[in-house]
């Protein structure tokens, strides 16, 4: 591990002004970001300790909830609003990690995990992201758990987490504290980036922005499910997910969030797809029209061809659960 | 008073003090003594030792980014200049990987770079991070060169392996003419992957020289043999060594030789003048030890129309680094496990550029049996016979190799005893015929067989008047339960509270057991401390006047002629002391020892997703005497999850481009997790060997994993009809198969 300065941040302002040094990282859970500095994937010259900043809360905002950024995933998971209102968060936050990683994990911190690449964390290894102009290694290599949607010809790492996929579901948007003090709200579509010709950068954000809150709007009632496949029962990261919230009224889906993980380079939402199911009764033909609509531009890379076949059942399978519809 | 004694096996053993068990406590599920130790963190591991000296400086190894090629240069300027070095050692006499668990040193680095993550060179520094990071900065320059990475491509460059754990070709009779004309014939391959130890203790030691004498605080599973490895390494003598390995947190075969650890922190104490610590990080063990080799095994099993074995092949190409021979013995249960007339099995070796293959928990039968019991479970289909019944009409009377008499052999009650339990008769008729849900459910099941090794071993008991006793060897525990079964053994014979019995365990100054691999610790290790124990009471019938025989051991008393005479009155503060020495004679070499057993396995196959989940897993074990319930109870759990973790989910990836080993953490190497076990069971059936050890017993450590993991996949088949033959069963390779 490389030296490194330690501040422990006061305040969110104080925070953000530090990190807005080079070279900087915030450090909460550390459950990702100690990991790759062991391997020097990650070199922060000053690491910006936010674990005592009052972002610890959960509080109902705006008809929806307003989650601090430190609130750790086991709290999010537990929490009896998010059980209520929000069931495919908890279930998602509870597929994914380990307890131990859980407890520790924050919400702010999910959502900056970075990709479980095999050749990102090997150092000898070619990797655009960890270092840009150097090459792929991943692309004719070991791609089983990479993305088969959103890919450039640069990368094709996968987003990890559960959790921001059904924050992407829910419409979830992510409060920010610049450097200069400003804030700022994001959509997950707004705060991640596509790999493109700059692989490196995983999301929008500025440096020393810090995510201080997670806005979820009001809930969507419906039928929610979140259903991961992967390679062990516990502690492994997504093949392919699926997000589901299927609100059914007369026959008829009138509420159709959907959001997939494991396929693409961020947690995955398709408007076309919910558009094909919304308002229309479910059926088997159309079930598999929405996986067809999903899956057209997807490409796989060998070792992790069969997602798309996988995931070409699995959304049907989610969808007739979702709807008790299956013929 | 000091003694020797030796016991040689050349007959079976009659009625024992173990039988009787005045005592009570052989057999027993009695917790592990040293458990409270580990869960406290008081017992300390190789690299906990000297925790707090300053003098302690921290190595940390250099690997090769390339797979193959000449080293031109090691470029040490930037990394000496870093904050906290002390130097950059670079010692091209320094290991390439573990060792074999022979008496030879690991082989050297000698300029060449010959696997991807092969140790190069050692920085040390005053903190382990100052180390690690320091790390980066050497430069290696390689000349480099195409290396062989793939073992499918490599196949036919293979060849006829070395005699090495078994004879690498064991023929009888015409296999190719009975094969030819079998009545039903089956012909399969099987691959499996590499595979990695992943023990908890990642490999360390801790190096601390007094003048030309090193203390060496390990991990390793097979002290005597370390040490000789250690001396010839450094080139000195093995009496100028004294290892510690008192605990160990697992081995599984991937600790039996010493590894670059312990080389590179010995010659960089000496160079400093210094202790020194290693500890290789989780991806170092995974890249810079040794692996279980991949393999491609093909299975040819001729039969009568009613399936009797006629022709039965079982071939297979392993891979090893190059000048490295060991192979992965695939067919040593093979060999006498069914009976037939015509029999062919071979092994041959491909030199590839990967790490070290060696010894990894049932080295041969743990992936070999996954080959032929699946071939089992197809030759039954394909006979119509249930898998039970096609194998119990292939029960040898001999072995059928060389016609030896089995020294016992209860494969058959195993079987029956599991069918029962398991309710096996309400299997599913016919592959994908039952269905819950989403769920498609199978049974399958397996046979269990572990050749039985012995070794000589020699352990000292102390007691002296207060009724304590200590009983010392260099044996090891890895986890196992071995401080426990030996205080049993020792206890059981002496008459004692097992409080009262001290087990001194992995000093190399302690009188040679063969340490902890093969399964054979226990009947080892656990038959010289029989031996002293014997002495001992000998020692008290002579005080006493009366014979050996005649004296009954308990409660610290000695009981003879219907007196009862308690131990400090009969020693009169005198400590009585043997040396044991156990060897294995000729019931060793007359009879074929072996244990068996029988594995049951229902799953549950995803429909949608080809996701497998196992609901149910039983093993019924037949192993001579068990000498503590529980601790054999729990070898037999560890070996289920094994093979569960072989079934489904371990591999070893080889990045066949450049000979990286890709998945090298616990996150992406995927062993169980506790979702992936359900409830297992295990039951021991009684059984006494007498011709096995003296003390009736013969090895369990591994006959678990031996099989298991067919089972596994054998209920796959039955659960959803898929019969893949590629290890492990990941779901993208039963997903085609799957109904739409």
């Amino acid at each position: 591990m490389k030296s490194f300065a330690y501040e422990r941040a006061s305040d969110p302002k104080a925070a953000a002004a530090i990190a807005s040094r080079a070279h900087a990282r915030f450090i909460a859970g550390g459950t990702n970001l100690l990991d790759l500095m062991k391997i020097q994937v990650e070199t922060p010259e000053t690491l910006v300790d936010i674990t005592r900043l009052p972002l610890k809360e959960i509080v109902e905002a705006g008809g929806g909830l307003k989650i601090g950024a430190l609130v750790t995933n086991s709290d999010l998971a537990a929490d009896e609003r998010v059980r209520r209102d929000y069931e495919v968060l908890s279930r998602a936050l509870l597929a994914g990690a380990s307890g131990q990683l859980r407890n520790k994990a924050t919400t702010g911190g999910n959502f900056l995990q970075r990709t479980r690449c095999n050749y990102f964390y090997e150092t000898n290894a070619r990797c655009n992201k960890r270092e840009p102009g150097s090459g792929c290694d991943a692309m004719n290599g070991f791609n089983r758990i990479l993305a088969i949607l959103g890919t450039s010809d640069k990368c094709i790492a996968s987003h990890p987490s559960d959790m921001a996929v059904a924050m992407r579901a829910l419409d979830a948007e992510v409060e920010t504290l610049k450097s200069d003090g400003s804030t700022r709200r994001l959509t997950l579509p707004e705060l991640y980036r596509l790999p493109g010709d700059t692989p490196e950068r995983d999301t929008n954000l500025e440096a020393g922005e810090l995510i201080t809150a997670v806005r979820l709007p009001k809930p969507l009632g419906g039928t929610q499910i979140y259903r991961k496949v992967r390679d062990r029962a516990s502690y492994a990261f997504a093949l392919v997910s699926v997000a589901a919230v299927i609100g059914v009224e007369n026959g008829r889906m009138e509420t159709v969030r959907l959001a997939f993980g494991g396929i693409g380079t961020m947690p995955w939402r398709d408007a076309r797809v919910e558009e094909a199911l919304t308002g229309e009764a479910p059926s088997a033909a159309l079930f598999a029209k929405a996986a067809d609509i999903l899956l057209a531009e997807a490409k796989g890379h060998g070792e992790n061809d069969f997602k798309i076949p996988l995931m070409r059942r699995v959304l049907p399978a989610v969808l007739r659960e979702a709807t008790g519809v299956s013929a | 008073m000091d003694d020797q004694t030796v016991f040689k096996m050349d007959e079976p053993v009659g009625e024992t003090r173990l039988d009787t068990a005045a005592q009570g406590l052989i057999g027993k599920p009695l917790d592990r003594f040293e458990g409270p130790l580990k869960v406290s963190g008081r017992a300390p591991y190789a690299y906990e030792n000297l925790a707090g000296d300053p003098n302690v400086a921290f190595g940390y190894l250099v690997l090769s980014g390339t797979g193959a090629g000449t080293i031109r240069s090691v470029d040490t300027s930037a990394a000496e200049k870093a904050p906290g070095v002390l130097a950059v050692i670079h010692d091209d006499n320094g290991p390439r990987a573990s060792a074999d668990p022979n008496d030879q040193r690991p082989a050297a680095i000698k300029g060449e770079v010959v696997h991807f993550g092969q140790p190069i060179c050692v920085v040390v520094a005053e903190t382990y991070e100052q180390a690690r990071d320091a790390a980066r900065l050497v430069k290696v320059d390689v000349e480099t060169r195409e290396g062989q990475y793939d073992l499918l491509a490599n196949r036919d460059r293979a060849h006829k392996a070395q005699n090495g754990a078994m004879q690498a070709e064991v023929t009888k009779g015409d296999f190719d003419t009975a094969f030819a004309n079998a009545e039903v014939t089956l012909d399969v391959t099987y691959t499996t992957p590499s595979q990695s130890h992943s023990a908890m203790e990642p490999h360390a030691a801790t190096a601390k020289w007094d003048g030309d004498e090193l203390t060496i605080f390990g991990c390793y599973q097979l002290v005597s043999t370390n040490v000789g490895q250690l001396a010839k390494t450094l080139g000195i003598s093995k009496s100028k060594i004294r290892m510690l390995n008192p605990y160990i947190g697992g081995g599984f075969g991937g600790k039996l030789g010493i590894g670059p650890e312990s080389v590179f922190a010995a010659i960089a104490a000496r160079q400093l003048g210094r202790p020194v610590k290693i500890a290789l990080t989780r991806q170092q063990v995974y890249q810079a030890t040794s692996r279980r080799s991949d393999t491609i095994q093909r299975v040819r099993i001729g039969t009568t129309r009613d399936g009797r074995i006629s022709a039965l092949a079982h071939d297979t190409i392993t891979s090893n680094s190059p000048g490295d021979e060991f192979f992965e013995p695939t067919g040593i249960s093979t060999v006498f496990l069914y009976a037939g007339e015509n029999r062919q099995i071979t092994h041959k070796l491909a030199e590839l550029n990967l790490l070290l293959s060696s010894s990894m928990r049932a080295p041969g039968e743990a992936v070999g049996m996954l080959a032929l019991e699946n071939a089992m479970d197809e030759m039954a289909e394909k006979l119509g016979l249930d898998p039970i019944e096609f194998r119990r009409r292939n029960e040898p009377e001999v072995d059928p190799q060389d016609g030896k008499p089995f020294s016992s052999r209860a494969l058959v009650p195993c079987m029956e005893e599991g069918a029962k339990r398991f309710n096996w008769a309400d299997r599913p008729k016919a592959p994908a015929s039952r269905r819950e849900g989403e769920w498609l459910i199978g049974m399958g099941m397996a046979a269990a067989s572990r050749k039985n090794l012995l070794q000589q071993s020699s352990a000292a008991i102390s007691l002296s008047s207060d009724g304590r006793c200590v009983v010392s060897t260099d044996m090891t525990d890895i986890g196992t339960g071995t401080y426990t079964i030996l205080q049993q053994i020792a206890a059981e014979i002496l008459g004692l509270p097992r409080e009262n019995v001290i087990v001194k365990l992995g000093d190399s100054d302690l009188p040679q057991a063969p340490g902890s691999g093969g399964s054979w610790g226990a009947n080892s290790a656990g038959s010289s401390v029989f031996v002293a124990a014997e002495g001992v009471v000998a020692k008290i019938a002579e005080k006493l006047g009366v014979k050996p025989g005649d004296v009954t051991m308990k409660d610290g008393t000695a009981i003879a002629h219907n007196k009862r005479t308690p131990l400090a009155e009969i020693l009169k503060g005198e400590t009585i002391t043997v040396t044991g020495t156990f060897k294995p004679g000729r019931t060793f070499k007359d009879t074929h020892q072996a244990s068996y057993g029988a594995h049951f396995c229902e799953v549950a196959v995803n429909a949608v997703t080809g996701e497998t989940r196992v609901r149910r897993l039983l093993t019924v074990a037949a192993a001579g005497r068990i000498l503590n319930e529980k601790t054999a109870t729990s070898q037999c759990y560890g070996g289920q999850i094994f093979g569960i973790g072989s079934a489904l989910t371990e591999e070893l990836v080889v990045d066949t481009r450049t000979g990286l080993l890709v998945n090298h953490d616990l996150a992406e190497y995927h062993v169980p997790v506790n979702a992936d076990v359900p409830q297992l069971e295990v039951v021991l059936l009684p059984e006494r060997d007498p011709i096995a050890s003296p003390l009736a017993g013969k090895g369990i450590g591994e006959l678990a994993i031996c099989g298991v993991g067919a089972a596994v996949t054998n209920a796959i088949y039955n659960a959803c009809g898929v019969r893949v033959r590629d290890y492990p069963m990941t779901l993208d390779k039963i997903l085609p198969g799957l109904p739409d």
